[in-house]
């Protein structure tokens, strides 16, 4: 598949803070893009910089070759952490203008229909719910018919239904063919939407690639995890050394069986006992020694 | 620049104004207001002391000496005498006098201008000179016809700076200019849908309010409404680039509302709008000629008052519409999405 948007050594700096700090990476026609970290990681710096929206202090950005330009902002749906909207103007008159900036634009009704904004299609734009307003902004990001869709957490402050309803609004953005670039601190929003990921720390990309690549790479374990109340301290740091964090003490082992055994023979109540795959977040811990939402 | 883009911009920007009924409310009434306070208020009481213009040349001596030493008269020196004859016209002045020939102008009609006419004589009183009285014809200019082109031309420069530049740093500190950015429109695509959406709410707003008056107040329209029109028109764009260039990069309100006042007030005052700057200190005359607001209102007055022509008013167009280029050329050069 052919590069879309290619991004090399890219650098901002605000006053003395360096929030991006030589970023690169390449994202191939059609995929979803993850970008993945922590509050103040550096992505909405990195993608608005892609965006065209912040000037790069070093490095550049190509879409299809060329530097961002008219045929770009003719082809790219943008749609922000947060977005404030005109005052007094209802739904489809937001709609209506945004349309007319672009040459190719969706039809309105259709958008409707697709975001489910019908019900509220001729309220004020200061009158809607969050999902209500999310949904708006991801119609308006769809009504150009973008080649690429930027998403700049777009799920962060939605209740878990709403989230996946965007999570299968998203998909079928995709199953039309758009690439889509996507910053989330959700793991799992990550791992559910995205074939390619890249983990931001600081300003720079600590790991890029597939999600179970990563998981592959990084870890050929899993957790047992047990409540910290049926193990106490000094025997499961001692015996399992295991780490104790968030009212449980996880242990790692490439050997359930034994593991088992070992704690049944110390008489280790079982009862809340869970067993898990490593996930992007124990990645991330990992990677960084933190936790991705401390 | 797409005109689709700017007409999406415009439109949308038009919905939001007339939607904002209580910004609407104040822009239509205030000005209606003030109107009436003067009106009513002023009409029959003149605000002015005695004002006796006279051309300087020669030492005042003897009895145009006492003359001059006359307390409640308001002298103001002029170095000729032909060009300020319409002052008398128009109630102005009250009395022209020219101690070098002993001539003096009174309008005939003038109430003030008879007094002083008396004090003038009383003072010539056994001089041995003769004085030499000149009748002038003329309608009084009254407060209230002098004072409606200043009122209407400050109501366009409240709606165009604050309209224009407080609501484009609103639109910037909460994101509305950042999501526009995302889109094709460019800066001059934008500028000019604030530009033209602004200029053709003020003066459908200012149409209203002219109309509106002339039903219920008597007042003076000796010129063209054409010239009138490009008048306001001029003054309106001018105002709007003023506008431009201070919203052109700051995103706080409160430094948008500091620097706007700072451009506001002093125009508020000294530009004429509510009272003659005849006999103002020459600096405050020179300072109100920098700002747009004095060329707006002596144009209009022009035209209102006195039925001036275009060549008569050429240099107050000139002097808005290059400026307004070069206002423009500025906010737009230095304008910042974010």
């Amino acid at each position: 598949m052919s590069i879309i948007l290619q991004v090399f050594d890219l650098v901002k700096r605000f006053g003395s803070l360096t929030a991006v700090d030589g970023v690169s990476f390449e994202i191939r026609e059609g995929s979803c893009f993850g970008l993945l970290g922590p509050n103040g990681a550096g992505k909405t710096t990195t993608i608005e910089m892609m965006e065209g929206i912040k000037r790069p202090d070093g490095g550049g950005i190509l879409y299809r070759g060329e530097p961002l330009g008219e045929q770009f902002r003719n082809e790219a749906g943008i749609m922000f952490q947060t977005t404030a909207l005109q005052e007094f103007i209802t739904v489809r008159e937001v709609m209506r203008q945004f349309s007319r900036f672009y040459p190719h634009s969706a039809d309105i009704d259709d958008l409707a229909d697709r975001y489910a904004l019908h019900e509220f299609l001729d309220q004020d734009t200061r009158k809607l719910s969050g999902g209500q307003k999310q949904r708006l902004l991801l119609a308006m990001a769809m009504i150009n018919q973008p080649k690429i869709l930027f998403l700049d957490e777009p799920t962060t402050g939605l209740d878990p239904q709403s989230r996946r309803n965007l999570w299968d609004q998203v998909r079928q953005v995709r199953e039309q063919g758009a690439t889509i670039l996507l910053t989330t601190h959700y793991m799992e929003e990550a791992y559910e939407l995205c074939e390619e990921i890249a983990i931001m720390d600081h300003g720079r990309i600590i790991a890029h690639d597939a999600p179970d690549a990563l998981l592959a790479a990084h870890f050929d374990d899993v957790v047992v995890q047990i409540h910290a109340a049926d193990i106490p301290r000094e025997i499961g740091e001692r015996e399992f050394d295991a780490v104790y964090r968030n009212g449980s003490a996880h242990i790692l082992t490439s050997d359930v069986n034994k593991t088992i055994e070992h704690l049944l023979h110390l008489d280790i109540p079982l009862d809340r006992l869970r067993i898990r795959a490593r996930d992007l977040e124990d990645l991330f811990l990992e990677l960084t020694g933190k936790e991705l939402r401390a | 620049m797409k005109w689709n883009r700017i007409y999406a911009l415009f439109v949308a920007r038009n919905i939001e104004f007339v939607r904002d009924r209580s910004a609407l409310a104040w822009s239509l009434l205030l000005p209606i207001l003030i109107i009436f306070v003067f009106a009513y208020a002023f009409t029959d009481e003149n605000p002015e002391k005695f004002k006796v213009g006279l051309v300087a040349g020669t030492a005042l001596d003897g009895a145009a000496g006492e003359f001059r030493e006359t307390r409640y008269i308001k002298f103001l020196e002029f170095d000729e005498a032909e060009p300020n004859l319409h002052k008398v016209e128009r109630h102005q002045i009250d009395l022209l006098f020219d101690p070098s020939s002993h001539r003096y102008w009174i309008n005939r009609t003038s109430p003030n201008g008879y007094i002083v006419e008396k004090l003038l004589i009383a003072a010539y009183a056994g001089s041995g000179s003769t004085l030499q009285k000149t009748l002038v014809e003329g309608d009084e200019v009254r407060y209230i016809d002098w004072v409606i082109p200043g009122v209407i031309g400050m109501n366009i420069m409240w709606g165009a700076l604050f309209g224009i530049g407080y609501v484009i740093v609103r639109y910037r500190k909460f994101g509305v200019l950042k999501r526009l950015s995302a889109t094709p429109v460019t800066a001059m695509e934008f500028l000019s849908a604030q530009i033209l959406s602004r200029l053709w709410l003020l003066l459908v707003v200012n149409v209203v309010i002219f109309i509106g008056m002339d039903l219920f107040v008597d007042f003076r329209m000796h010129g063209s409404y054409f010239n009138l029109l490009l008048v306001f028109v001029l003054g309106c764009v001018n105002l709007i680039c003023c506008g431009l260039v201070v919203a052109a990069r700051v995103s706080s309100e409160e430094v948008a509302n500091g620097l706007l006042n700072l451009f506001s007030w002093p125009m508020m005052f000294l530009s004429g709008v509510w009272f003659s700057l005849e006999g103002a200190h020459p600096w405050m005359q020179k300072f109100a000629l920098l700002l747009p607001l004095t060329h707006m209102t002596d144009a209009a007055r022009a035209i209102m008052i006195d039925g001036a022509g275009l060549l008569d008013i050429a240099d107050h167009l000139l002097v808005l519409g290059v400026s307004s280029i070069i206002l423009l050329f500025i906010g737009a050069r230095i304008f910042q999405w974010e």
